[in-house]
């Protein structure tokens, strides 16, 4: 019982991550791909102003993340770093160079600085998703291994894992065109709106196109998996994401960016929730429970009470901040990025 | 292109890279704990300053407030992701440490989870919500970013005491883990004077900086009130926290002689078991012997135990192969003892020339001294963190798991650590570039917000 509790505390921080950092994650991807200097330049200037102030509390769900994983489930965590080493590596620089290059392109002073910084962060923002999506990839097709036979590449560069990554940074870009729209929207910005809802529109399109084919790639390539994701409780939660994407869809075009936002997190979350319904009672598919890879339950209570008397904390901050910052009260002007301050108000 | 990765990176586990491994985490914790002396001590000394605008509309201590905020942001913006790389860490190299002894210590873990959340949040709320939210509550909003920043390195430094003083399971006759009380493991024998002299060390480390930031200002003839407030402020705070840090360096000392003979022994470079041991002052170990140092008789003995003639262990009662790099240990703490100590008299000239003149002392050498004070601060500081950990091994749980034991077989490692030491040596220069363009802005140029 405590450790199926433990897994879901678990999947809701990960979810959340998915959610919150993978949109700040999007970000980048739209700030990698808003075009030249003049272009893009408001894009990328929404993107910080959007970022600015909730990317970190955001970040922290990984944090978080990690800490119930190897506190909770030591069993497993061990072993999942020993193999999956190298994607987790470079997540973990991209980490760095992502987070560090976004807190500093504000005191960039000259305009190859700032496109320099511009560059390293927007980069950074889509391969971290990648390797993180290919890492659960691995996970999830039955890759990682506890005698570790494992391959360092091998196991994370299976069609499975591959899929993952490339999903996830497709859903964050989605997730992160919806909440910038929303976003560009609330704060009287129709051009950036009108931009962003485009691009919404583009990647859920591509992410719906993906994630169909990513089922066809999953059947051959990781068989239990797709019964797993086909049937029962998987299939629930697989036709539950389509539902709340279709959905979210019809949002965007009829420009309700605020319930769209929702929509979007719902169709991102019960992708997760279906993988691990999927691969349930199994940490690792075939190798490892839930139970096994379980600290003792001490170890549990004592964690998932912290987690609640936390929540309680934490919950009430988190929506102030986000409050503030839906109501504009932590919004700062727009200044595009890319261009010199004089060019960018002629 | 998949087989050539394969290659350097190697397929399966073969050999292990412990003395990389360690390098790497050095390098990690040797960059994240500066910034975490800015994340313990900032947010108290910017709400400091703003305080003081409050109470006195004195235009000057809010524009010092705010730029400093900035300053603040950015550094814990550096910190998250360092000390999310830590986190990878833990687990990519030492597995086994976090497989066996996970659910022991990492409750404090999850705590911390939660302090930082509540920093990270606040952070933002406070550092973005200047002139948007009212005076009051603008001030209210910071007051979470101070308690938050010592929750959350209490925590952390909790799990660093459980390793050197593990304590909440029992072990099976097979060596399993058993009964855990993570309660009990939290509050572990070394929790307290490790996170007092952390707490202080965070406010010298970062007072000084700052301070020398001004005082580096008034040597070049900027001498208005807002570099004058500037210096002032944090020399106030490292004035009593120097003295401070000795008494508490003074109970850390007196635990590890208790807990972890062999650690002192490495300390002081004490070969043999002796009988009113006494203390060298200074000079080099090399191989074995202290070259240069003063004795004073009896001193090691009355410190560690507070009884001249106590018998204090030598690195003789142990195994060779028990023994912590017994040089890299004592010289460090010669080093920390002796920057803390200079660091105090800086502390007390600031005092005696404010009590007895009212004024900052005149001599350009107290400012030169404030200057060069900040970086020895920030050396002190590592040099404890040395003699902590590396006077630890060669255990990563106290004479319970050797650190070989626990380090990851997989054969990347140096790959690893060469990309490292290249991400961050660029990030260090670039943080560092800057913050001097910041620092050399003056009052006038303080905007809104990052």
């Amino acid at each position: 019982m405590l450790p199926e509790l433990t897994v879901a505390v678990l999947g809701i921080g990960l979810t959340a991550y998915a959610v919150l950092g993978g949109a700040d994650f999007g970000a980048g991807f739209w700030d990698l791909t808003a075009g030249g200097a003049k272009r893009g330049a408001r894009v990328r200037g929404m993107v910080k102003r959007s970022m600015g102030p909730v990317w970190e509390a955001n970040h922290v769900w990984l944090i978080f993340v990690l800490v119930i994983l190897w506190t909770c489930f030591p069993h497993a965590f061990g072993p999942l770093m020993e193999t999956l080493y190298v994607p987790l590596f470079l997540a973990a620089v991209g980490i760095i160079l992502r987070g560090a290059a976004f807190a500093l392109r504000g005191e960039a002073a000259t305009i190859a600085e700032a496109r320099a910084l511009g560059a390293t962060f927007a980069l950074s923002s889509v391969l971290v998703p990648f390797f993180l999506g290919a890492t659960v990839g691995a996970v999830a097709s039955g890759q990682v291994t506890l005698d570790q036979t494992a391959g360092a590449i091998s196991s994370w560069t299976n069609a499975t894992s591959i899929f993952s990554g490339v999903l996830a940074v497709a859903t964050g870009a989605y997730i992160a065109a919806v909440f910038l729209a929303a976003d560009s929207a609330r704060s009287g910005f129709d051009d950036l709106a009108e931009a962003f809802r485009r691009r919404a529109l583009g990647a859920a399109a591509v992410a719906g196109a993906l994630a169909i084919g990513g089922l066809a790639v999953v059947s051959s390539d990781a068989p239990e998996l797709y019964d797993g994701l086909t049937s029962g409780a998987g299939l629930a939660m697989v036709s539950l994401s389509a539902l709340a994407g279709l959905v979210t869809v019809a949002l965007i075009w009829k420009r309700s960016f605020g319930p769209a936002r929702l929509g979007a997190a719902v169709a991102v979350g019960s992708i997760l929730a279906g993988l691990a319904l999927a691969v349930q009672p199994d940490f690792f598919p075939g190798q490892l429970t839930f139970a096994a890879a379980a600290a003792g339950d001490a170890t549990l209570a004592a964690t998932l009470i912290s987690v609640a008397i936390g929540l309680l904390i934490l919950l009430p901050s988190l929506a102030l901040l986000f409050r503030l910052f839906l109501r504009g009260r932590l919004d700062q002007p727009l200044e595009p990025i890319g261009t010199s301050r004089s060019e960018a108000e002629s | 292109m998949l087989e050539i990765l394969s290659g350097v990176v190697g397929e399966g586990v073969s050999q292990s890279y412990l003395l990389e491994a360690r390098q790497m985490q050095a390098l990690s914790l040797g960059v994240h704990i500066p910034l975490v002396c800015f994340g313990i001590a900032f947010p108290a000394m910017v709400l400091f300053m703003e305080g003081l605008w409050l109470r006195t509309g004195d235009e000057t201590y809010r524009a010092l407030a705010k730029r400093w905020s900035k300053v603040m942001l950015i550094l814990f913006a550096v910190g998250v992701v360092t000390g999310t790389i830590l986190s990878f860490e833990l687990g990519l190299l030492w597995p086994r440490f976090m497989e066996q002894w996970g659910e022991v210590f990492g409750f404090a873990f999850a705590l911390e989870g939660f302090s930082f959340f509540l920093e990270a949040i606040f952070i933002a709320i406070y550092v973005y919500g200047w002139d948007r939210l009212s005076p009051r509550a603008h001030l209210l909003s910071g007051l979470p970013i101070v308690l938050a920043g010592i929750a959350g390195a209490t925590f952390v430094i909790a799990v660093n005491g459980w390793m050197n003083n593990p304590t909440g399971f029992d072990l099976t006759a097979a060596g399993e883990v058993t009964n855990v009380r993570p309660v009990a493991a939290l509050f572990n024998d070394h929790l307290w004077h490790e996170v007092v002299h952390m707490y202080l060390a965070g406010f010298l480390v970062a007072g000084f900086l700052v301070a020398g930031v001004y005082a580096f200002a008034w040597l070049r003839g900027r001498r208005d009130r807002y570099h004058r407030a500037g210096l002032i402020v944090p020399l106030a705070i490292v004035a009593l926290a120097a003295p401070a840090q000795i008494v508490i360096g003074d109970w850390a000392a007196r635990t590890v002689a208790e807990n972890q003979p062999t650690k002192l022994a490495a300390m002081e470079g004490l070969e043999e078991t002796t009988e009113g041991a006494a203390l060298t002052i200074g000079g080099i170990y090399v191989d074995g012997e202290t070259y240069g140092g003063v004795d004073v008789p009896k001193l090691l003995s009355l410190l560690a135990f507070h009884d001249p003639d106590a018998e204090v262990q030598g690195l003789d009662a142990v195994a060779a192969d028990d023994r912590p790099p017994v040089a890299w240990v004592r010289n460090s703490f010669q080093v920390m003892v002796g920057i803390g100590t200079l660091l105090a008299a800086l502390g007390a000239w600031f005092l005696w020339s404010r009590w007895r003149r009212g004024s900052l002392p005149s001599s350009p050498w107290f400012y030169r001294a404030v200057v060069a004070a900040g970086p020895l601060a920030l050396t002190a500081l590592i040099a404890g963190w040395i003699v902590t950990e590396v006077g630890r091994q060669p255990w990563i749980v106290y004479e319970l798991m050797r650190t070989e034991e626990a380090v990851t077989g997989a054969d990347g490692i140096p790959i690893g650590y060469a990309t490292l030491v290249v991400v961050y040596a660029s990030l260090i220069a670039l943080v560092l570039f800057l913050l001097r363009r910041l620092a050399r802005q003056g009052q006038d140029s303080v905007k809104a917000v990052p």
